[in-house]
């Protein structure tokens, strides 16, 4: 990260100055930051809701049946995690909302799936390969229907927005499978 | 179908808050008093991931607003041109793992611009639904729990955006 970031802004201030962007350039600063701002605002919200939903699920005992029932499939591609560990509910429930297209539970819950794995690590500061494989399946965004692509497809008169269905869930599910490939390879290869 | 997945995904969160408070109740939980105990925690938590998505929104509404996203676009667009690839799905491919109001916003733009049923917007559409945008979930998950060494996560993720561009303008390309 320290190196993108670096070379985000540093390329960017150069063109800034090489090309007279410069006013827009100060200007987005402050809208990154404004922006940054009003995102944490609506996490605060639904992160403190998930936080209070799961908190019941932890009172009652629910997590851990969750995570008993869904240990057999969970614990296939994450090896080590033990026994009937909280983290395993919040990954199913993540993976849930994401497949669902339920934006606003599923990162509260894979908040809370980092939570828990964190639970599990050791050096506080180092990611566990754990961490590792729950954010790759989530970057690979895998969900049954993108609804808010066929909204806007629908809203401007496409003659089928539906047909993007099949092309988008072979897509993600391809490269869902190809990024934990790309994963593990790096591990074996770096071990 | 689709009717009865986009009818099953609006029934999921208010079943699944009801099953969770019948049971906690029939647990005997204070289900009011535990809610609250865990919202608590939110509050924190977003604390922790502030500073992170501060960090890399700055850089990257910056990126783009010094003409360094137009340049790097335009340079991979005539790298790529044996491809025949539509300059949008070059933007989008850059634009998606940075921002997701970008995005969506580019989407609306060429949805608009170059027709619903144009090869661009096929192309952009199955990238729009199979990408995600990958600096704000590393800043959101890393940022929850302060994460500092990534090991070779982000360059995993990098190839595997990469990957995941290549097979959804293929994919679109069967639409």
């Amino acid at each position: 990260m320290n190196v993108i970031w670096l070379l985000l802004l540093s390329v960017s201030i150069v063109f800034a100055v090489c090309t007279g962007n410069l006013e827009a350039f100060t200007k987005s600063i402050f809208e990154g930051a404004k922006s940054a701002v009003e995102i944490s605002l609506f996490l605060l919200g639904i992160v403190s809701i998930w936080m209070g939903i799961t908190r019941i699920l932890e009172d009652s005992g629910l997590i851990y049946r969750i995570a008993h029932l869904f240990k057999p499939v969970i614990s296939r591609l994450f090896k080590n995690i033990p026994g009937d560990h909280p983290s395993i509910s919040a990954i199913t429930l993540n993976v849930l909302a994401n497949l669902f297209g339920l934006g606003n539970a599923a990162t509260p819950l894979g908040i809370k799936a980092m939570q828990e794995l964190d639970t599990l690590n050791e050096d506080k500061e180092t990611i566990t390969f754990e961490m590792m494989i729950f954010i790759v399946i989530n970057t690979a965004s895998i969900q049954l229907i993108p609804f808010s692509v066929i909204g806007i497809l629908a809203s401007y008169n496409a003659k089928n927005p539906a047909a993007i269905v099949l092309p988008v869930l072979i897509a993600t599910v391809v490269s869902a499978i190809s990024a934990l490939i790309v994963l593990f390879s790096f591990r074996k290869v770096l071990k | 179908m689709i009717q009865y997945v986009n009818y099953l995904s609006l029934l999921i969160i208010p079943l699944f808050i009801l099953f969770t408070i019948l049971y906690g109740t029939f647990k005997k939980v204070r289900v009011y008093d535990s809610f609250i105990a865990g919202a608590k925690e939110g509050p924190g938590v977003i604390l922790n991931i502030f500073p992170y998505l501060l960090t890399i929104f700055v850089a990257i509404k910056g990126f783009q607003a010094s003409g360094a996203f137009d340049f790097i676009r335009n340079g991979f667009y005539h790298l790529f041109s044996f491809l025949d690839i539509p300059i949008e799905v070059i933007s989008m491919a850059i634009i998606k793992p940075l921002s997701g109001s970008a995005s969506t916003a580019l989407f609306t733009d060429i949805v608009k611009t170059s027709g619903p049923d144009s090869m661009a917007t096929k192309i952009t559409a199955v990238i729009m639904g199979s990408a995600e945008t990958t600096f704000y979930v590393l800043a959101v998950y890393l940022g929850a729990i302060g994460i500092k060494k990534t090991r070779y996560l982000v360059p995993v993720c990098l190839i595997a955006d990469f990957i995941g561009i290549v097979v959804a303008v293929t994919a679109a390309r069967f639409l």
